[in-house]
């Protein structure tokens, strides 16, 4: 482990401590949604950290001052040693938090996961009906099983987060995905729109809603907030609208390298679970400490304060506010991750945004169209 | 005065931890992939909600702990007031 070596640290920009820690276990998944967020070329990623290596990793990040911990993938329960995981993380005095698809859990794991300290678990539908759920997960029998799982982990005293990623196939029936939510007693609903990074980039012109899809959700989304605030009730249904339907670019990040820390599967240490793409060289938890990662790293640093920024957003009065956007989305759409993120009015390239809601309305493509997220494809696309 | 029933026996909601943050030099409230960062009374208050004492107990602490405050009981019960809303805590 190494402490020493260059520090990139920005003179006059100390950054706060990583206050989330996400643990990428494995990219090995038994689902195929087409708009996962891994990258397209995970099949030839298959090195994990081990057991011990992982809490490892766990005890320096909550001595940087991590709290919350979150287990996800890939499918986080594929991992065989996950309740030694989650003792270690529970002992370290973490708020732990397992993200899966519920296939592989049980009634057996999540008692043992309890017992082991557990503090939360978040399950992910496709869709409110099945078979919409299971063409999209890409498997015959993951709906019933995922409703199995949701009233196990109710049943066992958890709280649940239920999250719906949310697209143009299935976001006209999100009464009825709100409706099984209260109805699977869920604490927070993420009605997450769909965005597009990894998979999600490459099904882009499947998956992009309409505005008008998008205006009739977030009104009966309000409309079920008022009415739950009516009632007493504490389930919270928070709703994530897609950028593309914005003319300033989110706050990615809160900032890069401000507070989130993602771990992939190998032990790479990046500021978000995408930032693998970007031509930029990350450090790895094998060869560093996360200390030296965290606060002196050449990836960490890359994009910290506001030196780097390009116009427009170098005079821009607004940078502080969003820091530019995404450097992933500035990437992936302009071929180069320094320039403004293109959802901004501001940004040249903007009008490749416009393009994919034109998109959306004219020409947007089936369900049956949709690139499946698995060893095959991932194994095409990097081929060529 | 808040309507509060000083009875009533406050206790965090389920799936919310109240714990100490040295990194941050604070006491923050942990739930599902968030956290809430508490100020000194809030903490101060929180640490008081065990499930076991009603809020007529922790205000006669409180109040004994802190004799220099000005209206100490009437912003404990203010706070708990919101923390139920905000479903933070749940009354007994």
């Amino acid at each position: 482990m190494n402490d020493s070596g260059s520090s990139f640290a920005k003179p006059g920009h100390i950054p706060g401590p990583p206050l989330w820690l996400l643990a990428e276990l494995t990219y090995r998944c038994p689902l195929q949604c087409p708009y996962c967020s891994n990258p397209l070329d995970f099949a030839k990623q298959s090195e994990e950290l081990t057991t011990a290596q992982w809490i490892e990793v766990f005890r320096q990040a909550r001595e940087l001052g991590a709290a919350q911990l979150g287990f996800s993938g890939g499918e986080p329960l594929v991992r065989q040693d996950l309740t030694e995981l989650i003792r270690a993380a529970r002992e370290l005095g973490y708020y732990t938090n397992l993200i899966t698809s519920g296939i592989g859990l049980s009634e057996e794991r999540i008692a043992e996961f309890a017992e082991a300290g557990l503090d939360h678990i978040q399950i992910s539908f496709q869709a409110a009906d099945e078979e919409v759920n299971n063409l999209l997960a890409g498997s015959s029998k993951a709906f019933a099983q995922k409703l199995a799982m949701a009233r196990a982990v109710k049943k066992h005293g958890y709280p649940m987060v239920l999250n719906f990623v949310t697209h143009r196939h299935n976001i006209d029936n999100i009464e009825r995905i709100i409706e099984l939510c209260i109805e699977l007693e869920a604490d927070f609903v993420e009605l997450a729109t769909c965005q597009f990074y990894g998979w999600a980039e490459l099904n882009r012109a499947g998956l992009l809603p309409t505005k008008a899809q998008l205006e009739r959700a977030e009104r009966i989304t309000n409309e079920w907030r008022a009415k739950l605030a009516a009632q007493g009730h504490p389930c919270k249904l928070i709703f994530v609208t897609p950028d593309y339907y914005e003319e300033r670019p989110k706050a990615c990040m809160n900032g890069w390298g401000s507070l989130f820390l993602d771990i992939t599967p190998d032990g790479t240490a990046l500021p978000c679970h995408s930032a693998k793409m970007l031509p930029v060289q990350f450090p790895k938890v094998t060869e560093h400490s996360l200390k030296h990662i965290w606060y002196d790293s050449f990836g960490f640093n890359r994009y910290r304060g506001d030196d780097w920024m390009p116009e427009p957003c170098r005079s821009c009065d607004e940078k502080d506010r969003d820091f530019g956007g995404c450097r992933c989305q500035a990437f992936m759409l302009t071929g180069d991750a320094d320039n403004a993120d293109p959802v901004c009015g501001k940004s040249q390239h903007h009008g490749l945004i416009l393009d994919a809601r034109r998109q959306a309305e004219e020409a947007p493509k089936g369900l049956d169209e949709l690139t499946h997220r698995n060893v095959h494809a991932s194994q095409l696309i990097c081929k060529s | 005065m808040s309507g509060l029933n000083t009875e009533l026996v406050p206790v965090l909601r389920r799936g919310f931890r109240f714990q100490w943050e040295p990194a941050q030099g604070c006491h923050v409230l942990l739930y599902p992939e968030g956290m809430i960062k508490l100020n000194d009374s809030a903490g101060a208050i929180l640490a008081e909600v065990d499930g076991q004492r009603s809020i007529g107990a922790i205000v006669a602490d409180l109040s004994a702990r802190f004799p220099d405050v000005q209206g100490i009981a009437e912003d404990i019960m203010v706070f708990l007031e919101v923390a139920r809303e905000r479903f933070w805590i749940e009354f007994r």
